[in-house]
């Protein structure tokens, strides 16, 4: 069943996004920052062409505080325009299977009651998420979707919410290294949409319609079946669409949203071990370039290779220990005439155990939340990995949204290094004070809370009747849908009936308070320290680019985050870790 | 306050236009044009031109004379897919996989293959492991009067062993291997005739 050579997945998962990440790193630096100067010569003449036509002919000299309101209104208006998108997509073209309205999903309330009426919530559920650049899904897209809500709404905003967090992060970064003028948030968007999404998009796109994946606006397709007569299915109705272009951005734009249900488990999604590759390396991409970018930005590349180490640190040992519990058997197969083999509930052959654990360590870790197999069937031990990574929220996660939540995470670790060394804490050259720690301890308490604050409520009213699964693993489902809420990741224990609106409302609300602050409270630290006098460096600061401050972090983001879950944690996976396998 | 608005929806406008008209259709046209037959869904026809499946997705075989594919949670719906969602310690799971090994006339001396009791993350998995071939090649031998030499070359040369530099396991795409079955003895083709 394993085959011998299984380990060599997570090598070239790991080794081919690394190895890229440092030329890619290097010319998001050059394509992205460009010198108000220079702007619009040469190559970025087609950005600033595309500016004019929203008339912006020269960047703006931007603070933080309009930078931010920048960002929020454009993120304002794609909510308004995607809720619409999907509200009317019944009228709207492209619908060659006559989907209805997203709002007539109809639901089983608490006491299993069904309702079919109106149930707008999942509507403000799915634009909360896909405006979060989260990807949580209450629907399921080849059964409610049309084709044009899949590309105008979907793949869209696939687009532009890790353009709009990439913006943000160059945004901060041109504040640490002391500019007052942050950039211009359109200039940003377009050059990141132009430069970097839409083009690694295409090429991975084109090459995953060669492996097998769909890209057809024709119907569902319709086959008459070989053994009809004795399964009792004549036909079978295998649904299709334009996935290649929803796939190859969800992989790259840390989205996560699957055009099937199952995601990148559906054969159409991810047809064979090589489309698999293909998509896990893209994963963290662009979440590993960002930081190389920081390095160059920043003007100091060590200081980015320690942040990049600290998380890839973290991303190796997650990854290990999940493929070491996945490739042990499924307690539910102890004691019966099967073969002694690895967990293959929920899993696909072509991919096996091992690739399978490595897709859900890196799916998380990166908040891009698409899966190849399906993470409520995981060992317990195997399924605790994807959340603790998402509890942590800082292993390179997003595209722009994991260097934030890390800069929240190095103010609290130049705080308590400087405690305890009695000294002004210093960061990049500039003192870190009470604002910034009390907006960096803020930044940090909201994802804690809304996780372990929303999991309390709904275990302990009558909401819990929507788990699927008994005992410690009924409550970590519901603890895995408000980390991934939170986290902004989008994957799911998807046993539990989620599509209601008491958890639509909830983990909508989640989304937003997971996304909006994270991004909002580091661009403000980071304005507010462009405008303090650099300290001249003595042998007395801290110094950011070597070992020491490395462990520093590690040890600050591991403590702070065991101090925030283990309680959770305890109660869920490692429960059900610990429960003694049911016999039939 | 108005001027900030106009200008956000004027970026939705133009990011719609790039993301959401330009790049699909152009993935669409090259997709169209370089791989056709992928981007149709790698339909399977047969001699009248009818599609009879798709080569990635899993169709239902019950029949002894076919080799069976993985379990389903969604009785191999292509319109619905989805996996189980049990948990490891849920007494469901134990129960189904432990009716699954007894209609495979599992036992300890005997076992099942695992992704034979286990129901796949799609439901719609097109493969099966070589051990779970050769755990039916018996019956569906004996169903087709097959010598079992002859479905066992079938099964070898069904057999992907693609990809193993990068960790990809083996494995037997279900329906191909059916088919190739359907060829091997025309008869069988007057037999389907006469049940439908």
């Amino acid at each position: 069943m394993e085959s011998s050579t299984a380990w060599l997945n997570p090598t070239w998962a790991f080794a081919l996004p690394i190895a890229a990440s440092f030329p890619l790193g290097w010319l998001m630096a050059r394509l992205l920052d460009v010198p108000t100067n220079r702007a619009g010569k040469g190559i970025d003449a087609i950005p600033m062409f595309v500016c004019r036509l929203i008339g912006k002919k020269t960047p703006e000299a931007m603070s933080w505080k309009q930078y931010a309101y920048a960002m929020l209104a454009f993120n304002a208006a794609l909510f308004v325009i995607a809720f619409g998108l999907l509200y009317f997509q019944q009228s709207l073209p492209l619908n060659p299977d006559d989907k209805g309205s997203l709002a007539t999903l109809g639901y089983k309330d608490a006491a299993g009651l069904a309702h079919d009426g109106a149930d707008t919530a999942v509507i403000f559920n799915t634009v909360c998420s896909f405006v979060t650049n989260t990807n949580l899904q209450h629907y399921s897209g080849e059964q409610n979707l049309s084709y044009f809500s899949q590309i105008g709404s979907i793949v869209w905003l696939m687009f532009v919410t890790p353009a709009a967090g990439l913006c943000v992060m160059l945004a901060t970064l041109r504040g640490l290294r002391g500019d007052r003028d942050l950039g211009d948030f359109y200039v940003d968007l377009m050059r990141s949409l132009i430069f970097v999404l839409l083009p690694l998009a295409l090429v991975l796109a084109v090459a995953l319609v060669g492996l097998g994946v769909p890209m057809t606006f024709g119907p569902a397709t319709k086959a008459i079946t070989l053994d009809g007569a004795a399964t009792k299915v004549e036909t079978q109705a295998i649904a299709r669409g334009p996935v290649a272009a929803l796939v190859a951005i969800k992989q790259v734009g840390t989205n996560g949203g699957g055009y099937f249900g199952p995601n990148s488990t559906h054969p159409f999604e991810n047809p064979t071990p090589w489309s698999g590759l293909l998509e896990l390396a893209s994963i963290p991409l662009l979440p590993m370039a960002s930081i190389i970018m920081a390095g160059y930005l920043l003007r100091d590349r060590k200081h980015s290779l320690v942040i990049f180490g600290v998380m890839l640190t973290l991303l190796l040992v997650g990854c290990v220990i999940a493929i070491l519990a996945e490739v042990q058997p499924s307690a539910a197969t102890l004691g019966l005439p099967v073969h002694s083999g690895p967990n293959m509930e929920g899993k696909e052959v072509r991919f096996g155990p091992v690739a399978s654990a490595t897709w859900a360590a890196i799916t998380t870790a990166t908040s891009n939340g698409s899966v190849n197999s399906m993470h409520d069937s995981l060992n317990p031990i195997a399924g605790m990995v994807p959340m603790v990574l998402m509890m942590l929220n800082v292993v390179f996660s997003g595209i722009g949204a994991g260097f934030e939540n890390m800069l929240m995470y190095i103010i609290v670790a130049v705080f308590i290094a400087g405690l305890m060394v009695g000294r002004t804490p210093e960061y990049l050259g500039k003192k870190v004070e009470s604002k910034e720690v009390k907006l960096a301890m803020l930044a940090l308490l909201i994802h804690p809370l809304v996780i372990c604050g929303g999991a309390a409520i709904f275990a302990a009213t009558s909401w819990k009747a929507f788990v699927a699964n008994p005992g410690a693993h009924g409550f970590s489902e519901i603890l895995y849908e408000f980390t991934s809420a939170a986290a902004n990741n989008g994957s799911g224990f998807e046993g539990l009936a989620d599509n209601n609106p008491a958890w639509n409302i909830a983990t909508g609300i989640v989304l937003l308070l997971g996304r909006f602050p994270a991004l909002i409270f580091p661009l403000a630290v980071a304005g507010s320290l462009a405008t303090k006098k650099r300290v001249p460096q003595t042998t007395g600061t801290l110094r950011t680019d070597n070992l020491t401050f490395a462990g520093m972090l590690l040890g600050t983001v591991i403590l702070v985050g065991a101090l925030s879950f283990m309680p959770a944690v305890v109660l869920g996976p490692v429960a059900d870790q610990l429960t003694s396998p049911a016999k039939p | 306050m108005i001027r900030e608005s106009l200008r956000a929806l004027a970026a939705c406008l133009i990011t719609f236009g790039l993301c959401a008209v330009a790049y699909p259709a152009t993935v669409w046209i090259l997709a169209q044009v370089v791989f056709p037959d992928q981007a149709e869904g790698s339909l399977i026809k047969n001699q009248e031109r009818e599609v009879i499946g798709s080569a990635l997705i899993a169709q239902p075989f019950a029949s002894d004379r076919y080799f069976q594919p993985r379990p389903s949670a969604v009785d191999y719906n292509a319109s619905a897919a989805g996996g189980s969602n049990l948990g490891t310690h849920n007494p469901d799971l134990a129960n189904k996989i432990a009716k699954r090994a007894e209609a495979l006339s599992a036992s300890p001396e005997v076992v099942a293959p695992i992704d034979l009791v286990t129901a796949s993350g799609s439901g719609l998995d097109p493969h099966i492991t070589p051990e779970a071939a050769t755990y039916q090649a018996n019956r569906v031998a004996t169903a087709r009067n097959l010598p079992i030499e002859r479905v066992r070359q079938l099964i070898e040369r069904n057999t992907d062993r693609s990809a193993a530099v990068i960790g990809a396991p083996p494995r037997i795409n279900v329906l191909k291997l059916n088919i190739d079955l359907d060829d091997e003895k025309p008869l069988s083709k007057s037999v389907v005739a006469e049940v439908r």
